[in-house]
Formats: C-alpha cells, structure tokens, sequence
C-alpha cells in the first residue's frame, strides 16, 4: 500500500506541473504579445507598455512561469486587469458559491443515483425497472439550462418557492441553501441519472460473473448475492463515473451559474473570456484543474479500498 | 465454467442481430426517432419551409399555426427551419466529437491494460488524467479565449474530452478481464497483447463501449447546446438550439413555445439516441441475450 500511495502521489504531482504548463503555454505563449491581446489592436502603446510591465512579459518565459507557480503557492495569483483587485481575492469570493454548489449537487446525486440503480439491478425487467430506466433515459436526455430554465418558471415564477436568481451570501446559512438549491437540483437532475444507469448496467454485469453463480449456488438469494458480492465489484466503474461527475459539476456551474445569475467561478471564467482578463482565466482555469485532479487522486486511492488487488501490483 | 472464444461477425450472427433488433422495442423507437432528425438535417440541406434567416418582424412570437408548424422566434423567424438547419449542427458537432473519443481514447486504454503497471501504462493514463482535468467546457473556455468561438472549436473541445473518458474505461473494464481464465488460456496459447486485446478483449467490453457512446454522444449534443447557450459554439446567423434557448430565456413567459420547443428538440434527439444504443446493448451482447432465453 505505502508503494501504491507514494505513485499515486508523485503522479498528482506530475499531473499538476503538466497541467500548469499547458495552462501557461494556451493563455501566454500562444497569443504571442499576451498585453497587446487583452487590450485589443486598437489600444495606445503606453497602456500595452505598462500591461506589460505589469505580466512581467518582458521577461524570459521560463522566469514568468515560475514566478506564477511561486506567487500561487503563497497565495498571490495576481491583480486583476478589468477588477483591479488581487484575483486570488476574486476567487475565495467565487468559491463560496462554486464549491458549495457542485458538492450540493454531487451529494444529491448520489442519494438519487444509488438507491436507484440498485432498485432497478435488483428488479431488473420488473415495472419498477421500467420505471426508474424510463426517468433516467429522460433526465439523461434534458439540458441542464434548459431543465433550469423549466425549474425557475415554475418554482420561482410561478410558485414563488425559491428565488430565480442571485446569492444572498453566507450570513444566513438557511437562505444561503436556499438560493443553490434550484441550481443544484438542475445539475444533479442529469447527472444522477447517468450515474444510476451506469450503476445498473455495471451491478447487472457483475450478477452475471461465474463468483455470483457460486454465491447462489450457495444458497444466497439473488438479491443477498448482490449486497454481499456484486455492489462491491460493481463499484470501480461507478467510482470513475462518480469521479469525471465531480469535475463536470465544478466546471459545469459556468452554465447553471449563468442561468441563475449566482457569482460563483464559472461566472469569474466567463466574464475573463469575454474581457480578455487572461491574468483571471489562467488562474481560475488553474484552480479548477487543481481540483480535478485532486478529486482523480482520490478516486484512484478509493480503487484501491474497494479492490484489494490493487494494492499488490 | 463459461468460456468464450469470440468469431468474427458471420453473414448468419449479422441476419440474428437484424432479427434481434426488430424485436427490440427501444432500437426500433430510438433508431426511428433518430432516422427522423437525421433526415431533418439532411433535408435542411437542400430545403426548409422558410429561409432560417429570413426576418418577419410583423409576425414575430407567433404561436404554432399552418402557415409556421413551430411559430416564429422574436425577429419572426420560422422556428421549425432553424430547428432543421440546428439538427444538423448539432449532430455534426457530436458525431465527430465522439468519433474522436472512440478512435483515439479505446486503442490508448487497450494498450495501457495491456502493459499495466509498467511506465507505458502511468504514461498513457496520466497523460490521460492531464487532459482528464480539463472538463470540456474549461477546454473550450481556453480555446475559445485565444480563438474566439465557433463550431469547429465546440468539436475539438468536446472531442479532445472524450479521448480520456474511452482510455480510462477501456482500460477499467479490460483489466479485470486480463486476470479471467480465458485471456490465460489464449496467452498460453501464444497470442500476444496486441491479438488479445482486439480478439478478445474488445469484443468483451463492446458491451460498456456501447452504453458509454451513447452517453456520450447524448452529452456531445448537449454539451454542443451548452456551448451554444453561453455563446462558445457556432456562431450567429448559423441557428443552434443552444442559441435558440438564450435568446428564448427572456421571453419565456410572454411565448413559452420559442423555449419550449428547442428544448424538446434536444430532448428527443438525446433520448432517441440513447434508446437505440441500449437496444443495440441488448442485440449485441450475448450474455444479455443468452440470459433472455
């Protein structure tokens, strides 16, 4: 195990040094005059100068690299060129919007997801089965703006249960929830129906292996056979997709975020995009690929918990 | 104890996959459904009731009538023209995105499985994580900040996406299948990696192939409308749902139908799709079908 945790870590490691150098190359090498592409063609040469001097841009490229990489390990990622403030202050005041929200969606997911791909494994071809692959096949089916759309219609509009749009802040935590839960639901519509047809489809092809056979020849009942055997076994397909999940629900809330007008990361990256504030997408772009593989790390480690195995090769 | 040698398709297997699949109730809806937007998009190409384009601000938010079967959008043009003209956007950019995934993630994934634990295997599966760790909307954010967006750039972020999601599958469900007994018995036989994991592996784990194209595929039309939708994907006057939807959010308490009807749009698109790939899951695999008699 201590051989399979140190790998795992050196190549998180590794992951987040490549990662960052992709970054770094797209927003800063690729434009060429980094400066003169946020400000336009049309803009004066003083201000292209002092932007310039600003990103640092006349110095070495392998400089600029390591002075972000240094600056973001303490914390500095920057100032801003269209807010005129710290991005890394930016960001924390995204990212009490964005963090809570996709872990709100994911753990909704989850308890929608799981329960009912294992109601619908263990009843496989019942009316209960239909039921359940019927609503998954339409909640795979519905975009998620669009469904959010739907939501504020008739939650907001017309039944005036939640707010359309806005985040309150965290001073009252209540209100805080309230305000993510439209958008939340809206994400993890689609999301735990995908997860709930994998998590069928993968626990339907572990109670076909020949150990599951054995198992009830035993004696087991089908369905003892898949709490005591196939879930586990089922599992490593579920936790990839449980993994990629978290990813698209962090990286995802650029779209919600826009439905809902909440100011969380996604909306940061957007309004950098069409500003041309690539000091802000490079960063925010960072930080999202940061957790993301943070997350793959996890995942990978959890392999390792549920197959055994693993943790020998 | 079951051991399975898989033959190359013969004229006989393929006539029992077509009898298969007209007794599969959801392949014969979703391929229906599917032939329908296809032939939209491929009808758009030649006709379309009114031109997508052309603006009719008289009649504009117009209900469903003979003259417009889906109404008119706020500049009055015909919704049901730019629903054809959208399909075939939509499915263009999905296709090739998928296609991309497939071609390139499942030999990357075979080969890692293949070679697992050895450097190869971190190799193929970090550079994977690499591009893993960038969700297909960050990809087109990054292209789409140096670029500036347009359709063919929805299809390399959304493609270049799928390339890591076939790897790492590929390569999940073909390493549990490297320690059954019937990949021991063709090694011993002598067969290299290579045979084994086009002879016999991949027709093994065709079966989760096929259910994750699907997905994927339904997510290549939505991320393609998710694109459209803030503005990354193909640009105006080529119609996309995406747009259709954008533009539609404002309106849609005074004309629900200009919201209503892109949506559905991707809806049954999406659903069509996703019910032919579980029936053809059903026709192709033979444990499935073995299970049914």
């Amino acid at each position: 195990m201590p051989a399979y945790l140190a790998g795992r870590i050196l190549s998180l490691l590794l992951s987040l040094v490549a990662a960052s150098i992709v970054i770094f190359l797209v927003l800063e090498v690729v434009p060429g005059d980094a400066a003169r592409f946020m400000l336009g063609l049309n803009a004066d040469p003083a201000s292209v100068a002092a932007l310039r001097a600003q990103m640092g841009l006349d110095q070495p490229v392998l400089v600029r690299y390591f002075a972000w990489i240094i600056g973001m390990l303490h914390g500095d990622f920057g100032i801003s060129y269209t807010y005129r403030v710290p991005v890394a202050e930016l960001i924390s005041a995204r990212l009490v919007v964005s963090l809570p929200l996709a872990i709100y969606a994911l753990l909704l997911t989850l308890v929608i997801a799981f329960p009912a791909g294992i109601f619908a494994a263990s009843r496989r071809n019942s009316k209960g089965d239909l039921a359940v692959m019927g609503a998954t096949q339409l909640g795979v089916a519905v975009p998620n703006f669009w469904f959010a759309m739907l939501l504020v219609l008739v939650f907001a509009v017309s039944l005036h249960w939640f707010s359309a749009g806005g985040f309150p802040g965290w001073q009252n935590p209540w209100l805080a929830l309230r305000a993510l839960t439209l958008p939340a639901i809206a994400l993890a519509l689609p999301q735990a129906s995908i997860l709930a047809r994998v998590m069928r489809s993968a626990l339907l092809d572990t109670l076909g292996e020949d150990y599951i056979r054995s198992a009830r020849a035993k004696g087991l009942t089908r369905n003892e056979a898949l709490w005591r055997h196939a879930l586990r076994n089922a599992l490593i397909p579920v936790l990839t997709i449980v993994g990629l999940q978290f990813s698209f629900l962090l990286a995802g809330g650029i779209i919600i975020e826009n439905v809902f007008f909440l100011p969380g990361l996604g909306r940061l990256v957007f309004q950098g995009i069409t500003q041309r504030d690539l000091i802000v997408v490079k960063s925010v772009v960072m930080l999202l690929v940061f957790a993301v593989i943070l997350v793959n790390f996890l995942v990978d480690l959890s392999y390792a918990l549920v197959d055994p195995r693993l943790r020998h090769r | 104890m079951s051991v399975e040698f898989t033959t190359p398709v013969s004229s006989e297997k393929a006539d029992s996959y077509v009898r298969a699949a007209l007794r599969s109730p959801s392949f014969m809806v979703g391929a229906t459904i599917t032939a329908i937007v296809v032939l939209m998009a491929l009808v758009s190409l030649v006709w379309t009731p009114y031109s997508y384009a052309a603006q009719d601000i008289p009649n504009r938010l117009k209900g469903i009538s003979a003259a417009h079967w889906f109404g008119t959008d706020h500049f009055g043009r015909d919704i049901f023209s730019m629903i054809m003209v959208g399909a075939r956007t939509s499915i263009a950019v999905a296709l090739v995105a998928v296609g991309v995934g497939v071609v390139a993630g499942v030999p990357l994934g075979l080969w890692a499985a293949a070679k697992r634990g050895s450097l190869l295997d971190e190799i193929i599966m970090r550079a994977n994580d690499l591009v893993f760790a960038f969700p297909a909307l960050l990809i087109a954010v990054l292209i789409t900040a140096i670029f500036g967006p347009g359709a063919v750039n929805a299809i390399i972020a959304i493609g270049i996406f799928n390339i890591p999601v076939f790897a790492r599958l590929s390569r999940g469900a073909a390493l549990s299948l490297w320690q059954r007994e019937f990949i021991l018995a063709a090694r011993v036989a002598g067969k290299g990696a290579v045979r084994i994991s086009f002879e016999h592996i991949l027709p093994n784990i065709l079966n989760t192939l096929v259910v994750q194209v699907t997905i994927q595929f339904a997510l290549g039309i939505l991320a393609d409308a998710g694109l459209a939708y803030v503005g990354l994907g193909a640009q105006p006057p080529t119609p996309t749902w995406g747009k259709m939807l954008a533009d539609a959010q404002t309106l849609v308490a005074l004309a629900p139908h200009v919201a209503i009807i892109p949506g559905l749009a991707i809806v049954l698109t999406v659903l069509g799709l996703n019910l032919m790939g579980d029936g053809l899951r059903d026709i192709f695999d033979p444990r499935l079908r073995r299970g049914r008699r």
